[in-house]
């Protein structure tokens, strides 16, 4: 009972993550077919703007509490800087370009990316332990944990409700699903295409920011933490379907899940566990759980 | 008497014969991997780069005490090029590949990383460049193969479990069970390997519940921990480090994983201080060696080695500095026995005829077959006190290791309770393979 309590609660955290930085990969690509290496150094800029601001503001003796503000904010920070800038000074000059140069672009993005932290930050690891354990403890069957976590749940909610809602029932959203149908049709109707572009990659960087922000206080900050995510965020994504939220959704809670079990029960295929799910679903559906029947184009 | 004559002899004949012979030779090269991004960077790379920097800055100057205080290998300065380790191991071989083909340098000092050393070891081999490993705890590097150019100045991880062990049950012999926490690659599996064998021997009747492996850098614990607490260990052995060591403790203490359980941290010493605050006291932590944090010594070697570090960076003399300290020292002593060899060889053939091309000869520098042969089995001494090549055919250092409890006063980790295992008591003697040794013939004795 309490092992399946535990793995219950262990996939919902591990799922929230996985979720919250899934869910800005699916975006973009739904949107512009772009798969974005670079997502990863976004998630890592947004774990040491996060730990430098929030450090900052622990040292400087004001409220605890306001950390998390001063987390959210950098988020944002990251999102509204560095989305513009990559959108508009290199993405649109290869808007057109088969996927495959568009991956190799972003890549290469990356790796400057990862530099540039090292440039900014150096390699020694940054630390905000102190929001982790800043809101308390609950403990249910002899198992304690950091009501953080379910911050990091809460989050994950906030950001799956968010999105569909706005998707769904407001017009920008109705106007982005039909740039995602086709964006040379939503164009022909008058829609400025390359505007909806922006937003999406500036939403789609602030959300991988934002799984940064909420993974710092967790974590040792340290150069590469990108590339690890990236590789997990590709797969749920590949798992739920390129581009589908949902899908996404769905996929973050199966990995998550089965994470959690394969660690409690046979934990020597831990490792395996995320690679396991991801070539089952692909055998039976190749193109994810959520893909969508493809028009074809005469 | 008589050497003193030959010395004078030999020198005369070279002031005559050669006087090329003592003009400036130009500087030895030592490509130096450690590393300089990642989590293995700020408490073991960055320190190791300072460290081997600042010896070898005062090695360049002859300032370093006796039996080291000859200027630079035989008067030979040194000159370092810096690698960055991280990255992965076919990277590693890549860069290793740069070093010798390109930076032309004539011997490598580096690697922390048991997968890198693994993977260098045999690319060494093929391009016959004398490498120092300088610190991988993986038992395979010469356990599983032969290397003639490759050493290592380090213990091998062995040690840690066998010491640990025996550390364990003597402050703690009612201990019924434990589990693991590692990361998951050489090192670690290794780690945990050994500790298995060896308890199965001092303490067959300790069960061993549960064992996670974890990915380098992989910030997540929660399952892990949920799975230690629904465990109930009464000990938990980690070879964790670094960045995964701090993220572990951090989510640990948080959800009140060590309130019932010790822990055992076999690689726990290298820059305890960092971990204050989140490491619980009563914690069981392996020095890896015997560097300075947990049993000091006040040699002239170890005040030196203290006193430059802190010149070079303000900081401290850590576990990864004693790790250079002993490598480069090696060397510079295997290089110099190599030079004295041929000197000493060379006063009896001195004979009028051929004393000119003799002693080119003999004040030529060694070679790299010359260095070797005086590397074998070499013993030396170290700021951290005499390390021995006696395994590996005399290319695996030994030396013993000690472990402690730590305990934090006023924010700074104490460690107490302090037990030193010499070599023999927690290495397996000559070629022998840990494992076996441990099976087989590892000392039953009651703790």
């Amino acid at each position: 009972m309490i092992s399946f309590l535990a793995i219950l609660i262990d996939g919902l955290i591990y799922s929230s993550w996985l979720f919250i930085i899934a869910a800005g990969l699916t975006l973009i690509y739904g949107v512009m077919k772009i798969l974005n290496i670079a997502h990863g150094s976004l998630y890592a800029l947004g774990a040491y703007t996060a730990a430098s601001l929030s450090g900052l503001w622990l040292s400087m003796g004001f409220a605890p509490i306001g950390s998390f503000v001063i987390m959210l904010l950098s988020a944002i920070l990251v999102g509204i800087i560095l989305g513009p800038i990559i959108e508009r000074g290199l993405l649109r000059f290869m808007y057109g370009r088969d996927e495959i140069v568009l991956v190799l672009v972003t890549y290469a993005l990356f790796l400057i990316l990862e530099d540039v932290i090292k440039l900014i930050w150096g390699v020694n690891p940054y630390y905000l332990y102190q929001p982790y354990a800043l809101l308390g403890s609950f403990e249910i069957l002899g198992l304690t944990y950091p009501n953080y976590n379910f911050l990091l749940l809460g989050s994950a909610v906030f950001t799956g409700l968010s999105l569909t809602w706005f998707l769904q029932k407001t017009q920008q959203g109705k106007i982005l699903i039909a740039v995602i149908h086709d964006s040379e049709i939503a164009a022909a109707q008058g829609i400025n295409v390359e505007k909806f572009y922006l937003i999406t990659f500036t939403l789609g960087a602030t959300l991988a920011a934002l799984g940064g922000v909420l993974t710092a206080p967790m974590i040792s900050v340290q150069p590469g933490i990108g590339a690890e995510t990236i590789v997990l965020a590709f797969a749920v994504v590949v798992v739920g379907g390129l581009g589908s939220l949902p899908g996404a959704a769905l996929a973050a809670l199966v990995i998550g899940l089965v994470r959690a079990g394969t660690v409690h029960i046979i934990p020597e295929l831990d490792l395996f566990s995320v690679y396991l799910v991801m070539a089952t679903v692909l055998i039976f559906r190749p193109k994810g759980l959520f893909s969508s029947q493809e028009e074809r184009k005469i | 008497m008589k050497r003193l004559v030959n010395t004078f002899v030999l020198i005369t004949m070279i002031l005559i014969f050669c006087p090329k012979c003592l003009s400036e030779e130009p500087p030895l090269r030592i490509g130096f991997v450690s590393f300089l991004s990642g989590p293995a960077s700020s408490d073991y790379g960055i320190p190791a780069r300072n460290a081997a920097m600042a010896i070898v800055s005062s090695l360049n100057a002859g300032a370093a005490p006796n039996p080291h205080n000859m200027r630079g290998f035989s008067g030979r300065q040194i000159e370092l090029v810096f690698i960055d380790e991280a990255g992965g191991t076919t990277k590693q071989v890549t860069e290793f590949n740069q070093l010798v083909l390109r930076h032309k340098v004539d011997f490598v000092i580096g690697y922390l990383s048991s997968a890198n050393c693994l993977a260098i070891a045999p690319a060494a081999e093929r391009l016959k460049v004398l490498t120092i490993l300088m610190d991988c705890g993986s038992a395979q590097v010469f356990e599983e193969n032969n290397y003639k150019y490759v050493f290592r100045t380090r213990s091998h991880a062995t040690m840690d479990a066998i010491a640990g062990a025996k550390y364990l049950l003597k402050i703690f012999p009612e201990i019924e069970n434990f589990s693991g926490i590692n990361p998951n690659y050489a090192y670690g599996q290794e780690s945990w390997r050994d500790w298995n064998a060896v308890m199965k021997v001092l303490a067959p009747k300790v069960e061993s519940q549960s064992s996670h492996m974890t990915k380098l850098g992989t910030g997540h614990f929660n399952s892990e921990i949920s799975s230690l607490l629904t465990k109930k260990s009464q000990l938990i052995h980690s070879s964790l480090w670094g960045g995964d060591l701090k993220a572990f403790l951090i989510q640990a203490k948080a959800r009140g994983l060590f309130k019932s359980t010790r822990l055992l941290l076999v690689a726990g010493e290298p820059n305890l201080q960092k971990l204050s605050g989140f490491i619980p006291d009563g914690t069981i932590v392996g020095a890896r060696g015997m560097s300075s944090g947990m049993l000091d010594n006040q040699s002239d070697l170890n005040m030196w080695l203290k006193s430059i570090f802190k010149k070079e960076t303000g900081e401290t003399a850590s576990y990864p500095v004693y790790s250079v300290a002993n490598a480069i020292l090696g060397l510079k002593k295997a290089y110099e026995k190599a030079r004295l060899s041929k000197l000493q060889k060379a006063v009896p053939m001195a004979d009028v005829a051929g004393v000119q091309e003799g002693m080119k000869e003999a004040y030529s520098p060694p070679n790299t077959q010359q260095i070797i042969e005086s590397f074998e089995n070499l013993s030396y001494e170290t700021p951290n006190g005499k390390v021995s090549m006696i395994q590996g055919n005399g290319h695996q250092a030994v030396h013993g290791t000690s472990y402690g409890v730590t305990r934090t006063l006023e924010g700074k980790v104490n460690i107490e309770n302090i037990l030193f295992f010499p070599a023999k008591e927690v290495q397996p003697p000559g070629n022998t393979k840990s494992l076996d040794w441990i099976r087989n013939r590892l000392p039953t004795r009651n703790p």
